[in-house]
């Protein structure tokens, strides 16, 4: 392998990291003044990004690099772009909310880049320390970022929460990855595997092995693990929440499918009773702690919950029917997100203070009917009701699940997909039967409108003219996933 | 002789330790934060040694990685907690709870 082929197989971590420096020197240089500038320069970093992770998406050969530590798949290019389309968003939107709320700075826009960077090596990963430092590079700065609006005091908070326990969970993850290179002696996901094999587990590897999935299970915001969610959720600045639901969300579910299915994937056995619990366990808390729930950040901190339970119902399967569902009901999460994260950023009053509650919106289809209707689309969508997008996610994992014979675990998913819809009606509820309350004033930026209605077409029931080639997509980056070496 | 059972143990209790620190602690943060540091110690332990059994370069390397990354992250975890500091005036584990349910 010679150094030509690696630095061109790496020119996307090239172009950002190049850019990340040079926005630093003009940050350094203009202050929050260059905020917005610097905002736009990141948008079109992202979109060269993505034009240069577009080609890889078709599939074609695996190209290895930086000695097998990174390996740029079609899987990858598919969880990339699903990264580069939450960070960009929030990128776009954030310029006017800061500025409403005091001011934009200008390291915002690079701490988002360096976060998708880490995310970018995350989803690539082929070796422990590239996860690890992938995933180190995204979280460090997600916790600066979580705590980025330093006049409030929930931000601090959310941000000081979601480091203690951002950090336990890399430590969890870390001890575990320490005991896998004890036991089987590397740390590169295909020596993992052929080391692990197939037989009887070692304890020290399946301590290993469970180690590593409950420090990952942290970071997608699984139950039992996922108490840190709906703090952070809503204390964190809403472009930055709307960050955090979809990029890291993608990224780190890509990265458990990675180690589990290629590094861990000679040993389903063990660690499937582990995603089932987990999964079971999400969608039940994840329907249950947002019925009582009046804070509509706190209820999407749920929702994430819940919709994280149903794609490791995906992963439970373990075959590449459940992966490649998982990639699309992933994609259609992402899009979900950021049309219910745009709809809340445009919840303020005549003060231009931001509405949180629910209870506030309140006959807001008579007021703002054009808000209501995609906020009602999204909640129709995650709940999962046909005709709307959301409910080809679901089908596709239930059907996955059911044809590797976990049946049992589809049909209580199914069932509690009925809880869920409760707390996602009353919403709706609220918007179209309720007295009005006439609170949520002002009119949104022109670019908000224009990603609120893309965002709310794809999950109306035109979605589903996507379905051919989303499946497409997804089936060939699920297949590079069960290539082995 | 010391073998590499002994080097395990030793770090398992450390990390045992780290854990119960976060959830038991009932005071500071700052003892939180030294807690985090201890589960990062115990893993570099078990590299180490790990390393040295196996006669293999890698988990050294990776200790070194994680060695930098734990810099970073105290850096930041100390930054956050001023923030908070200079917002609330007080830093014990009981007062962090503002936001709930």
């Amino acid at each position: 392998m010679d150094i030509f082929h690696t630095l061109r197989a790496i020119a996307v971590e090239e172009l950002i990291s190049v850019a990340v420096l040079v926005l630093l020197l003009v940050a350094a240089w203009g202050g929050d003044k260059a905020a917005r500038a610097i905002a736009i320069a990141a948008v079109a970093v992202l979109v060269g990004a993505a034009v240069l992770t577009v080609p890889l998406l078709t599939g074609g050969a695996d190209s290895l690099a930086l000695f097998g530590h990174l390996k740029l798949d079609a899987f990858a290019a598919f969880a990339r772009l699903l990264i580069y389309v939450g960070a960009a968003v929030t990128l776009v939107v954030a310029p006017a909310w800061f500025e409403r709320e005091g001011e934009m700075r200008a390291e915002f826009s690079l701490l988002v880049l360096l976060a998708v960077l880490g995310m970018g090596i995350m989803v690539a990963a082929n070796d422990m320390l590239t996860l690890y430092v992938g995933l180190e590079l995204n979280s460090l700065a997600a916790y600066v970022l979580a705590s980025s609006a330093r006049g409030d005091g929930r931000s601090a908070e959310a941000g000081l929460k979601y480091f203690v326990l951002g950090s336990l969970a890399s430590g969890i993850l870390l001890y575990g990855i320490s005991l896998t290179y004890g036991f089987t002696g590397t740390t590169a996901f295909d020596g993992v595997r052929a080391a692990l094999g197939s037989g009887s587990l070692s304890l020290g590897a399946t301590f290993g092995v469970v180690f590593v999935l409950a420090g990952l299970a942290f970071k997608i915001s699984a139950a039992p693990f996922h108490m840190w969610t709906p703090d952070v959720y809503e204390g964190a600045p809403t472009p930055v929440t709307a960050l955090f639901a979809t990029a890291p969300k993608a990224a780190a579910l890509a990265l458990l499918m990675r180690v589990s299915l290629a590094g861990f994937g000679g040993q389903v056995a063990a660690w499937q009773q582990i995603v089932v619990f987990a999964a079971l366990l999400s969608i039940v808390i994840g329907a249950l702690g947002a019925i009582g729930q009046d804070n509509i950040k706190r209820l999407l901190a749920y929702s994430s919950i819940n919709n994280v339970g149903f794609m490791l119902i995906g992963l439970a399967a373990a075959t590449p029917a459940g992966a490649a569902a998982m990639l699309v009901y992933l994609a259609i999460y992402v899009v979900s997100s950021v049309a219910a994260f745009l709809v809340v950023l445009a919840l303020r009053d005549d003060h231009g203070r931001a509405i949180e509650s629910i209870s506030a919106l309140g006959g807001l289809s008579r007021t703002r009917p054009a808000l209501a209707a995609a906020l009602a689309v999204v909640m129709f969508s995650l709940a999962g009701i046909p005709p709307l997008f959301g409910f080809w996610g679901k089908f596709l994992v239930f059907q996955a699940a059911v044809s590797a014979h976990l049946v049992v675990l589809a049909a209580i998913g199914i069932a509690a997909s009925v809880i869920g819809a409760f707390y996602y009606l009353k919403v709706v509820k609220v918007l179209y039967f309720d007295a009005p309350t006439d609170q949520v004033q002002g009119t949104e930026p022109v670019a908000n409108r224009v990603v609120l209605l893309a965002s709310a077409l794809v999950l109306s029931p035109l979605g589903y003219l996507l379905t051919r080639w989303l499946g497409a997509l997804a089936g060939t980056a699920a297949a590079a996933l069960f290539r082995l070496a | 002789m010391i073998g590499i059972g002994h080097y395990v143990a030793v770090s398992a209790v450390m990390f045992v330790l780290g854990v119960l620190g976060i959830f038991l602690n009932r005071k500071n943060i700052i003892v939180i934060l030294m807690a985090i540091e201890l589960i990062l110690l115990a893993v570099n332990l078990n590299f180490v040694a790990f390393s040295a059994y196996l006669h293999d370069l890698v988990g050294q390397i990776f200790a070194m990685f994680v060695l930098t990354v734990a810099a970073g992250e105290a850096a930041i975890g100390l930054a956050i907690l001023v923030i908070y500091f200079r917002g609330r005036g007080t830093i014990a584990v009981d007062d962090v709870n503002r936001m709930k349910g």
